[in-house]
């Protein structure tokens, strides 16, 4: 459901096919076929994230530089942080952990198993908040309970980390399940006769072969933990400075129509995402390069 | 008998450590939950699950939602495979940022999509403004949900038909063109066919995307009940009425749907693959 590309779909990718005149467009048609398709981008595209920079200095940099330094802003950055900080690592060693069993070991059900690991993406993110609101809020199945120790989930960070560990769940597994199926386990079972523990083989042989593959799936759930806004929102409880994420931050002050403020903090979101695109395309470049390499060496 | 059974025997260690702890994840984070949300509907008796979920503002907000969404990927499958065979086979400068910038729908959070979006749309924004003279508001709209909604799915049909065209063999087209087919008849009866199943699937992805979204579409859509009134919104409100059962009731039915979706895109990305691989 991510619609998230794996990079190994990418490794063909710079191959250019040289095209003789009988399968390709006459010039006039191609210019066309790329104005309409540029003039749809920068409508939907282009145009929006101009915005959020323009709007942001509207005021001057001046505004914009405070609307980062108050406070609020500098908790709701913080929180963000935390809760990225600790959703990646779970989702990092559930992704490992799943992609291990899935692409090594044949099983009954495996397939569902796949397709249940897909399930967050299939749900609404408003939902994703919603089904821990009906657990652990005060009407939930532990409400009585953990108002009694007084221990807060809903209105609380333990509830903002849970949302984007549910909206981030399936990013790094789906990244590597189609990868370390198409490696095989032929290295593995090398190491292993050769006399190494199974941790060895994993440190020295599985992790360097899916290196590029594995921060792939980490900047894609940074992305969306620092990004998730209806999930966190529904558990949230918009307590300003205690429980705000930034997303959060930028939807008070749009609503409080200080909008330089709410550009501002938005600007340092689409900063994050043109930092993930960036990566992203160096990643894909970097296995690309990896893959041709070694169809050179194979035709060796 | 074991080991006749494991005549293949898996050398590999950490099989059961593995599968054992990916299972206890997913079920204390996604499963049991999500079971929550159908224990919860239980105790509705049918008749008022049915009230809830039939309410006149929630079926207009049905409309909306999967209106805008088809909309949206219908939109998004045509500019989508536009965008795809200019990326594929056609060289423009700047083309490696547009490739890379395609993706921005799904790097941008969504909350900062909805207010650039609004912004731009709206009767004072850069396109907006340009718009509004003619007759036509956008922002505060159903128009403006669709805007939304054709951002959030842009990059799925251009993702999945991308790889498809990039592996298409020059021989068919090249075969097709010495049988005295022109480009379009070779473009309608060779290309088209064989990206069918991938601009279904980005076309299926785009709408599952849709259907569920909410942080981008909130700022442009006006939320007016019964008219630019979306069905996460509605679940909102619910909460926030502390109205637990009737937001469970309809995140319900939206679950139903989009594990409907679920199984159909599942089906399609089958088809989609084998197709690819019958097709090398």
């Amino acid at each position: 459901m991510s619609g998230v590309t794996n990079i190994s779909q990418y490794s063909r990718y710079n191959a250019r096919v040289a095209r003789s005149r009988a399968t390709s467009e006459p010039a006039w048609i191609r210019w066309a076929l790329i104005a309409v398709s540029l003039a749809f981008l920068t409508l939907f595209l282009f145009v929006p994230l101009a915005a959020v920079f323009t709007e942001a200095f509207r005021k001057g940099y001046e505004v914009y530089l405070n609307a980062l330094i108050e406070p609020d802003a500098l908790s709701a950055i913080k929180l963000t942080l935390i809760a990225a900080g600790i959703a990646l690592p779970l989702n990092l060693v559930f992704g490992v952990s799943a992609a291990w069993a899935i692409a090594k070991f044949e099983f009954r059900g495996k397939s569902v198993l796949i397709t249940l690991i897909d399930l967050p993406f299939a749900v609404s993110p408003v939902i994703a908040g919603l089904i821990y609101v009906l657990i652990f809020g005060l009407q939930g199945w532990f409400g009585e309970w953990m108002s009694a120790h007084d221990f807060k989930v809903i209105f609380a960070i333990p509830g903002i980390v849970l949302a984007t560990i549910f909206v981030t769940f399936p990013f790094i597994a789906r990244e590597l399940i189609p990868l370390m199926q198409a490696q095989g386990k032929d290295e593995e079972e090398a190491g292993l006769v050769l006399g190494a523990s199974g941790w060895q083989v994993f440190w020295k042989v599985t992790l360097p072969n899916i290196k590029w593959g594995l921060l792939y799936g980490i900047i894609l759930t940074n992305a969306r933990a620092m990004g998730e806004f209806g999930a966190v929102s529904v558990v949230s409880g918009h307590i300003r400075g205690l429980t705000n994420t930034m997303p959060l931050h930028v939807e008070i002050l749009y609503n409080e129509y200080n909008y330089a403020a709410a550009f501002a903090v938005a600007s340092l979101l689409a900063l994050l995402a043109l930092v993930t695109l960036a990566l992203k395309s160096f990643i894909e470049w970097q296995t690309a390069r990896q893959a041709s390499d070694n169809e050179k060496l194979a035709e060796e | 008998m074991a080991t006749t059974i494991r005549k293949h025997r898996n050398v590999l260690p950490g099989f059961r450590l593995s599968l054992g702890y990916t299972i206890l994840y997913l079920s204390l984070i996604v499963l049991i939950p999500l079971a929550a949300t159908f224990l919860k509907t239980a105790e509705l008796s049918f008749a008022e699950f049915w009230a809830v979920v039939t309410a006149p503002r929630v079926v207009a907000s049905y409309k909306l939602t999967f209106g805008a969404s088809l909309l949206g990927a219908l939109i998004n499958a045509v500019f989508g495979l536009l965008t795809a065979w200019v990326l594929v086979r056609y060289t423009f400068p700047g083309k490696k940022i547009v490739d890379a910038l395609v993706d921005l729908p799904f790097a941008l959070p969504t909350a900062v999509a909805g207010i650039a979006l609004t912004a731009v749309y709206a009767g004072n924004g850069w396109i907006g403004s340009l718009l509004e003279p003619n007759g036509i508001k956008v922002a505060f709209t159903p128009l403006g949900v669709v805007v939304a909604l054709t951002f959030i799915g842009l990059p799925f049909v251009v993702r999945t038909v991308q790889p498809v065209l990039q592996d298409l063999e020059a021989e068919t087209e090249e075969a097709a063109a010495s049988l005295g087919a022109n480009r379009w008849q070779t473009f309608r009866k060779i290309i088209l066919p064989a990206v069918w199943p991938a601009l279904l699937t980005g076309f299926a992805l785009a709408f599952a995307r849709a259907v569920g979204e909410y942080g981008s579409v909130i700022f442009i859509a006006g939320n007016m009940p019964m008219v630019s009134e979306i069905t996460p919104l509605i679940i909102i409100t619910k909460l926030e009425q502390y109205d637990y059962t009737g937001a469970t009731a309809v995140a319900v039915v939206m679950l139903v749907i989009s594990f409907l979706l679920l199984l159909a895109i599942n089906g399609l990305q089958w088809w989609s693959s084998h197709r690819h691989q019958a097709s090398r």
